[in-house]
């Protein structure tokens, strides 16, 4: 095939409409088949959620649901309201978000404004390593020190084995490096101009950071803090290991409590048949998980893109 | 918000502020304070990391030997070892490479050299991986669950299904580096070639791709260095916790985190440490996996190309 392509293109003349070949458009259809896997995936998500939810909904009341505050789905009288997954997700996200949110864009603040470059270049692997922790490990820290060592032992704090505090702060040391490797980002984006604007009217580096630099990159910071949250509800194994599974609408973090991860692998830890109640339960709460971060993650995206058009 | 409403605040305030002479004392402590506030968010987020490398290594450091890694699961702590893990976790990631390599590198090709960006549908597709990257790995035990074990692929829990799973859930990570990697090949190479008579995927095949191999293989690396230690989707897809035969692509499986997560749920008492086993296990993961990052740092620092 190579040489009667050669041989055509020598009996073509050198200037003209270049001769269409076909397995160049076979190349591309490929490629193109390729980067459908990942939308047939996202496809594949909703319907398979959609799919069990449906035949949920023919059990269950949608009002029963979503605005229940009893959610037994097993043990009788089978209660199906989702609000006590829904509030133990929310306390533990909060907690998490009171460490990750500050500790990130602290470390932020510093590795963009501060730092020295080789600095820089110690301290951010060590950041990505400490995201590349697996959440079972975390979950194991959460569990058997975190907990009985460092609350119990040294805070002398009176709580239960299973806690969402536990769970809620070593998960925000899990989601912080996420913050802080994208407020940096927005943050570095600012162009130099206006620190040196900012240095040059008599501003030290506190005021430049806090007034130029931090407002000027603000589309940055809110989708770090937006897609933290993002990882932090639909964070499971540290929730499952260390916050116990009580389905309760509790303000006390000193308590067990169940989230809507860490129910769905609950139950998908056993073998539970097709087609029962239970099983279908892991659809309907799976589909309102997947709706909650689908929303946060596009809030996210087109923050993060506001900044690229501002800047870059 | 936009800059511009910041900086006329930003002239505002510094005009008031003397401009000549030297910064008053409470300007000065209050920038050190600030700084070694800064400061203290990363050396909290350093003391948290070590604490945990430290107390699980003292945990598990007494597990390790020849026999934890030769043998399999057992219900006596002190016979137990990761044997059938082990092989499963490496089954697993051999799944997800062979699955993630040839497509997420096909896509990141797509959406560099040939999707026009002003077509929706390109759009579309960027969008959506993206948000692919964010979506809970939990969901992506759901779809393996729903789709691949049961339902319309009705594998069974087994190591494909598993190996699937994992790779649908890194394979916006492969192809977020993919593209960065291609991205970064300049635009010259990609003239010189064409100019000289060859086709688009010539250039791409010949010139592009040899160029970005070590970007994308660091992306790979990273990619399965996170497969590797998740745990919410095996136990959607029905990894089993007691395997006594060494596995194989279309058996049944276990897997590190797997274990880890079942000893850690198994109450220890005086004669079987079921804690201990899991720290071990934790141990072994975590070699493999910063081994892995270690060979993607390596790789990026040794053929890093300044054009």
């Amino acid at each position: 095939m190579e040489a009667s392509a050669t041989t055509t293109t020598r009996a073509t003349p050198a200037l003209g409409v270049a001769r269409r070949r076909w397995h160049e458009d076979l190349i591309k259809a490929l490629l193109l088949l390729a980067a459908l896997i990942s939308v047939l995936t996202t496809t594949g998500i909703v319907l398979s959620l959609a799919g069990e939810t449906v035949t949920f909904f023919r059990e269950v009341g949608v009002g029963e649901f979503l605005f229940g505050t009893e959610w037994s789905p097993i043990i009788k009288p089978q209660s199906f309201g989702v609000l006590p997954l829904v509030s133990g997700t929310l306390l533990i996200t909060g907690i998490c978000l009171a460490v990750a949110i500050p500790l990130g864009l602290g470390s932020a603040i510093y590795l963009s404004e501060y730092a020295r470059p080789r600095v820089r270049k110690t301290v951010k692997p060590i950041l990505e390593t400490l995201a590349g922790v697996p959440t079972i490990v975390f979950g194991y820290f959460a569990l058997t020190f975190f907990t009985p060592t460092f609350l119990t032992d040294i805070l002398h704090m009176d709580i239960s084995v299973f806690n969402a505090l536990s769970a809620g702060i070593v998960m925000g040391f899990m989601v912080m490096p996420t913050i802080a490797s994208i407020a940096e980002d927005a943050m570095s984006a600012v162009p130099a101009s206006l620190r040196e604007g900012a240095f040059g009217l008599g501003a030290n580096r506190l005021q430049t950071s806090l007034r130029v630099v931090f407002p000027a990159a603000l589309s940055g910071i809110v989708a770090s803090v937006v897609l933290g949250a993002s990882r932090a509800i639909g964070e499971t194994m540290i929730v499952l290991v260390a916050a116990g599974q009580i389905a309760v609408i509790s303000a006390d973090p000193r308590e067990p409590m169940y989230t809507m991860t860490s129910y769905i692998a609950a139950i998908g830890k056993g073998d539970v048949a097709t087609g029962s109640v239970q099983y279908k339960t892991i659809f309907a709460v799976g589909m309102l998980l997947f709706v909650i971060t689908l929303v946060l993650n596009l809030i996210s995206i087109r923050f993060v893109r506001k900044y690229r058009q501002v800047y870059e | 918000m936009s800059h511009q409403p910041v900086t006329a605040q930003a002239f505002e305030e510094a005009a008031e502020a003397p401009v000549v002479g030297q910064a008053s004392r409470r300007t000065k402590v209050e920038g050190s304070a600030f700084k070694w506030l800064l400061i203290g968010c990363i050396g909290l987020s350093f003391a948290l990391l070590a604490t945990l490398l430290i107390d699980v290594a003292a945990d598990g450091v007494s597990r390790l030997s020849l026999d934890f890694i030769t043998k399999y699961g057992s219900t006596v702590a002190d016979n137990a070892g990761v044997r059938a893990a082990l092989l499963g976790t490496l089954w697993l990631m051999a799944v997800c490479a062979a699955f993630i390599i040839p497509v997420g590198v096909a896509t990141a090709i797509y959406l560099e050299e040939y999707a026009d960006e002003t077509r929706w549908y390109n759009r579309a597709i960027e969008v959506n991986i993206q948000n692919l990257a964010a979506v809970p790995s939990i969901v992506y035990g759901i779809l393996g669950l729903a789709f691949l074990v049961r339902g319309p692929f009705g594998m069974g829990s087994i190591i494909l299904a598993g190996g699937l799973t994992l790779g649908l859930l890194v394979l916006p990570v492969v192809i977020i580096a993919g593209r960065e990697a291609i991205r970064a090949v300049p635009p010259s190479i990609r003239e010189g070639s064409m100019a000289l008579g060859a086709t688009q995927w010539q250039t791409i095949w010949r010139q592009v791709l040899p160029a970005a191999i070590p970007g994308i293989s660091t992306g790979v690396i990273l990619s399965l260095s996170r497969a590797i230690g998740e745990t919410a989707p095996l136990i959607m897809v029905g990894a089993a916790t007691f395997v006594a035969f060494d596995p194989a692509l279309q058996s049944a499986f276990t897997a590190l985190p797997i274990m880890i997560f079942d000893w850690i749920s198994r109450p220890s008492n005086a004669v079987n440490d079921y804690a201990s086993l899991a720290a071990g296990a934790i141990i072994v993961l975590m070699v493999l996996l910063l081994g892995m990052n270690a060979i993607a740092i390596w790789l990026r620092n040794r053929f890093e190309q300044k054009w």
